[in-house]
């Protein structure tokens, strides 16, 4: 079920300020693609338009393509909806429904999807939570509030409950920023035993953890404030770290920034 | 606040005398606001409480199940029946009708509205609270109660049927159903204001969790914005509710009373018991304003049950409440 995802000449708009610029890349199936770059390099903005999340701010606009294998998720006859549908998303704070159950909350997209039959639902539960390493600390409370487990329980809710509708494509927006270390573990564990089933892509601003976890690294980066942000470079994330093209690149994870 | 050096020893210096004397003050004040209004709630009570045994003493018929109030007739005899089911019926009429529409208006303001239209559009509500009743008194009286006709006998003829919606006698619309509609009105700038506000405050990282699982905007508020606001949703309709038992004046200009209990909720009649006090205080004599006393005491009782079934009923999922996030 993973896809390839090609973007070409991106540009994303909050009103008329220009984010991110003329971005073009390539993200394999089946690996784990990280960004990193300095705040405000967009990054998290690039990401966003990935699944089509980026236009659902008053007033933001995006320009350019991007294939999902052969599709553009930005033709005029595609429907935001069914683009989110199949490409999932992990956010920065983990945001499982305050008001459901942790059931209820794994579940929320098939609900969404029209699916009702409780057997299928029953199976859904347990397959994500088990990929989402959280079935053996929850299977016995399902029906108490998602907003009752720890941070890093709930991060891993909100992956069971993006992986749950099968989607072709997992973004995560700092998955790991608001979790102390034991949980951000857990979470790399589960990103590395995912990607043999999705294409992952993940927004970091950990270093260490983008060359723990990722296959391939870009590397966002801005001019100067007010500046839309660019993607510097792509490559295998062990040259990125070891031995990259661009002298930025270098400067940056090397500490030697600004 | 104090003038200590940073080398001064800390404890004693950091809470001065002179503060503690604030606090003291401070915290005084506060519990005496707190007692004071116990106080003024027990008064009321006891008072209405103290008049309404004396009427009730002087009662020739059932308090509960009489028809008439003719409390400074030789031989007294007055219920409540009427009241309290033309009370809690009308009410009934305005919530059925008002807390939908003030859901929707404030769904529209919240997040649907351009910025630009939503902001006036608001203040126009909060506008609508600040009418007088005797204004959406007169209103009804003279614009609502001559329209109502068409909808009236439109109700009649299709919804008949049902019991509730068929006319028996003809006549001016002055009943519970224009009462109803009355109050529904009035009720929904509060309730509209108070649910707008918590619509306002479902956090965004909710809303986005929805939107990002593939949910339209209609199902992004189905799964993130009501559940999260249902709390707030039942507290703005019980001030709805509590305002639409205890209207007074609107009601008495548009309802034509009597003491005639019925479901036909088109046919002229009935009464509530703020209508009911207001239309007969002035002529009443002790004994009729004992009793007009005792009725009231009902309704200060109806409504803090409402009150009461409303926190249980927010209290009940409070673990789910969103507070907790």
């Amino acid at each position: 079920m993973a896809k390839r995802i090609d973007v070409s000449g991106l540009s994303a708009y909050y009103g008329t300020t220009k984010a991110i610029e003329d971005i073009s890349m390539s993200i394999e199936p089946r690996s784990v693609t990280a960004f990193i770059g300095p705040s405000g390099c967009g990054k998290s903005t690039f990401l966003r338009t990935l699944n089509r999340m980026h236009e659902v701010i008053p007033g933001a606009r995006v320009e350019g393509k991007v294939l999902l294998d052969d599709e553009n998720l930005y033709a005029s006859n595609v429907d935001p909806v069914a683009v989110r549908r199949s490409i999932g998303m992990v956010f920065q704070r983990p945001n499982p429904f305050p008001t459901m159950s942790i059931y209820d909350n794994v579940v929320a997209g098939l609900r969404l999807a029209g699916v009702k039959k409780k057997s299928v639902l029953d199976d859904v539960v347990e397959r994500s939570l088990k990929g989402a390493n959280l079935w053996k600390e929850v299977h016995n409370r399902l029906n108490k509030p998602g907003a009752g487990l720890s941070g890093g329980q709930q991060q891993r809710l909100c992956i069971a409950r993006a992986i749950a509708v099968e989607p072709q494509v997992l973004l995560m927006d700092e998955p790991c920023s608001a979790l102390d270390p034991i949980s951000t573990l857990a979470i790399e564990d589960l990103i590395g035993e995912l990607k043999s089933q999705f294409t992952i892509v993940i927004v970091t601003h950990n270093m260490q953890q983008a060359a723990r976890v990722s296959d391939r690294t870009a590397f966002f980066n801005l001019a100067g404030v007010g500046q839309p942000g660019k993607l510097i470079e792509l490559d295998d994330t062990q040259r990125i770290f070891s031995n990259p093209s661009v002298q930025a690149t270098e400067d940056y994870i090397s500490g030697r920034f600004g | 606040m104090t003038s200590s050096s940073p080398a001064a020893p800390r404890g004693r210096e950091r809470r001065p005398r002179d503060s503690r004397v604030g606090d003291k003050i401070f915290m005084n004040l506060a519990r005496g606001a707190g007692i004071l209004l116990l106080v003024i709630m027990a008064a009321i009570a006891g008072f209405l409480a103290w008049r309404s045994g004396m009427a009730l003493s002087n009662n020739n018929g059932n308090f509960l199940t009489t028809f008439e109030w003719t409390p400074d007739a030789p031989k007294p005899v007055f219920g409540i029946a009427v009241l309290a089911f033309g009370t809690i019926v009308s009410a009934l009429i305005a919530m059925v009708i008002a807390v939908p529409v003030a859901i929707g208006i404030a769904l529209f303001i919240s997040h649907y509205a351009p910025r630009r239209i939503a902001q006036p559009f608001a203040y126009l509500v909060d506008l609508l609270a600040a009418v007088p009743s005797i204004v959406y008194g007169l209103w009804g009286a003279l614009f609502l109660i001559p329209h109502m006709d068409g909808l009236t006998s439109w109700l009649n003829q299709y919804l008949g049927w049902t019991y509730l919606f068929d006319q028996t006698r003809t006549g001016t619309p002055r009943n519970l159903f224009t009462v109803g509609i009355l109050l529904a009105i009035m009720i929904l700038p509060i309730i509209t204001a108070v649910s707008r506000e918590v619509f306002r405050q479902v956090p965004r990282m909710h809303e986005e969790a929805a939107l990002a699982l593939g949910a339209t905007r209609w199902e992004m508020i189905r799964t993130a914005v009501l559940p999260f606001g249902r709390p707030g949703i039942i507290s703005a309709s019980m001030l709805g509710l509590g305002r639409a038992l205890g209207e007074t004046i609107a009601v008495a200009v548009v309802l034509s009373a009597n003491s005639v209990l019925s479901l036909h909720i088109l046919d002229a009649g009935g009464g509530t018991f703020a209508q009911n006090i207001a239309l007969k205080f002035a002529e009443a004599g002790n004994n009729g304003r004992d009793a007009l006393m005792a009725s009231g005491l009902v309704l200060f009782v109806i409504t803090l049950l409402v009150n009461g079934a409303a926190r249980l009923i927010i209290a009940r999922r409070k673990e789910y409440s969103g507070a907790n996030a």
